[in-house]
């Protein structure tokens, strides 16, 4: 204990010889062990624990040469268009030209439709492309990046839209 | 029968223990506290289940808030002067030391390359995001990010290449992405990064499952 001894080191003395009086030196320690803890809570608050997280995105080189770029299987094609308001849409293989394979849908549901068309091709040719459209929001990017990431989708593309396709996503928004 | 007498014990504890705890405590969360540095730019990141921690060194880190506006910043002060240096000497825009050493000390570029003599003349106190009005990168025609870019590049030249980092605010616009990595793709910069929080994996999802050392859930 944080006690001193104050006893004259076992030195007697005689008799009538006044003992001077004992002095306790033991100190209330609560309101430091209070200041101390507060303090804590203090810190604890303020750490921000979470650091951020990065996410690798690779870029293919832009290439003119028909040769150069790289082929997709239309059967093995996804195409994930995103709209205003966390609008998702999709198609597989072609677009027609009727647009009758077009298809609406929002992020919860957008898992199943990667995973089913995963299911239903040969891996080597299942390819995603994504073609944000011009009103979709940075952070539809990122959860749609994360949602290849998440369904282990291992070839996807980031490709401009096309004005079809623009078109196509103004009109099924009623705009 | 008579009680045995109990000793009267005192009911005063010995804190000095818990004393030395706490403080042993309050000294380690003083330790590893890092206190945010304050942003000039206010941005929310999305959240990614990506784990890998944003690098912290050799950083460019190129952010853009929901107006669009694009924000330069470097870590290493020696890179900027010469990426300044490059972009003062290639578009004529005569600054001064002075002017230079001040944008080389101001936490980022928020300014268009034409009034870069402007924002070299604010106080580092009063250059906040909300005010600036940004690196214009708006229309493939108007990319300044083009020429910083390509200032990078120069300055990189022969050495490793800086850690690029992209960090958007959730509301921005997909467009003002798409020319930030169209000057990077220009100038051979193929990969870079994007900050965000991180996020649990989806349960049962297919990354779930490989992140469990490929054994497979039943469902």
């Amino acid at each position: 204990m944080a006690e001193m001894d104050t006893s004259g080191g076992g030195h007697k003395k005689g008799p009538g010889v006044k003992k001077s009086k004992k002095l306790s030196t033991r100190v209330d320690l609560t309101p430091m062990v209070d200041l101390g803890f507060l303090l804590i809570t203090f810190f604890i608050f303020t750490t921000t624990m979470s650091q951020p997280t990065a996410m690798q995105l690779v870029m293919p080189k832009d290439t003119d040469n028909p040769e150069e770029q790289n082929k997709a299987k239309e059967s093995g094609v996804l195409t994930i268009l995103l709209g205003t308001n966390n609008n998702v849409f999709y198609y597989e293989g072609q677009l027609a030209p009727n647009a009758t394979n077009w298809q609406s849908t929002n992020f919860k549901e957008i898992r199943n439709v990667i995973l089913n068309k995963k299911k239903s091709t040969p891996e080597s040719d299942f390819v995603v492309i994504l073609k944000p459209g011009e009103t979709s929001n940075y952070k539809n990017l990122v959860d749609i990046l994360d949602e290849m990431k998440i369904n282990v989708a291992k070839r996807y593309a980031l490709v401009d839209i096309s004005p079809i396709e623009s078109i196509l996503i103004a009109k099924t928004e009623g705009r | 029968m008579a009680r045995p007498k109990l000793p009267r014990k005192s009911t005063t504890i010995d804190m000095t223990a818990m004393c030395d705890v706490a403080f042993l405590l309050l000294s380690f969360f003083i330790l590893t506290t890092k206190f945010k540095p304050s942003e000039a730019v206010p941005i929310n990141t999305p959240t990614s289940v990506s784990s890998k921690i944003a690098p912290e060194k050799d950083v460019i880190l190129i952010s853009f808030n929901k107006e669009g506006k694009v924000f330069l910043s470097m870590d290493d002060k020696e890179k900027k002067r010469a990426v300044l240096n490059t972009v003062n000497v290639t578009r004529n825009l005569g600054l001064s030391g002075g002017e230079m050493k001040a944008l080389v000390d101001q936490p980022f570029i928020g300014f268009p390359i034409a009034q870069l003599k402007q924002q070299a003349s604010l106080p580092s106190e009063q250059l906040k995001g909300s005010t600036s009005p940004g690196i214009p990168a708006r229309d493939s025609i108007n990319n300044e990010m083009m020429y910083w870019v390509s200032a990078v590049s120069n300055v990189y030249q022969g050495q490793k290449k800086p850690n690029l980092l992209v960090k958007g605010d959730n509301e921005a616009k997909y467009p003002t992405f798409k020319y930030v990595v169209a000057a990077f793709k220009k100038y051979d910069f193929m990969t870079f990064q994007m900050v965000t929080n991180p996020e649990n994996v989806p349960r049962g999802s297919e990354l779930y499952r490989l992140s469990l050392g490929g054994k497979q859930i039943s469902q």
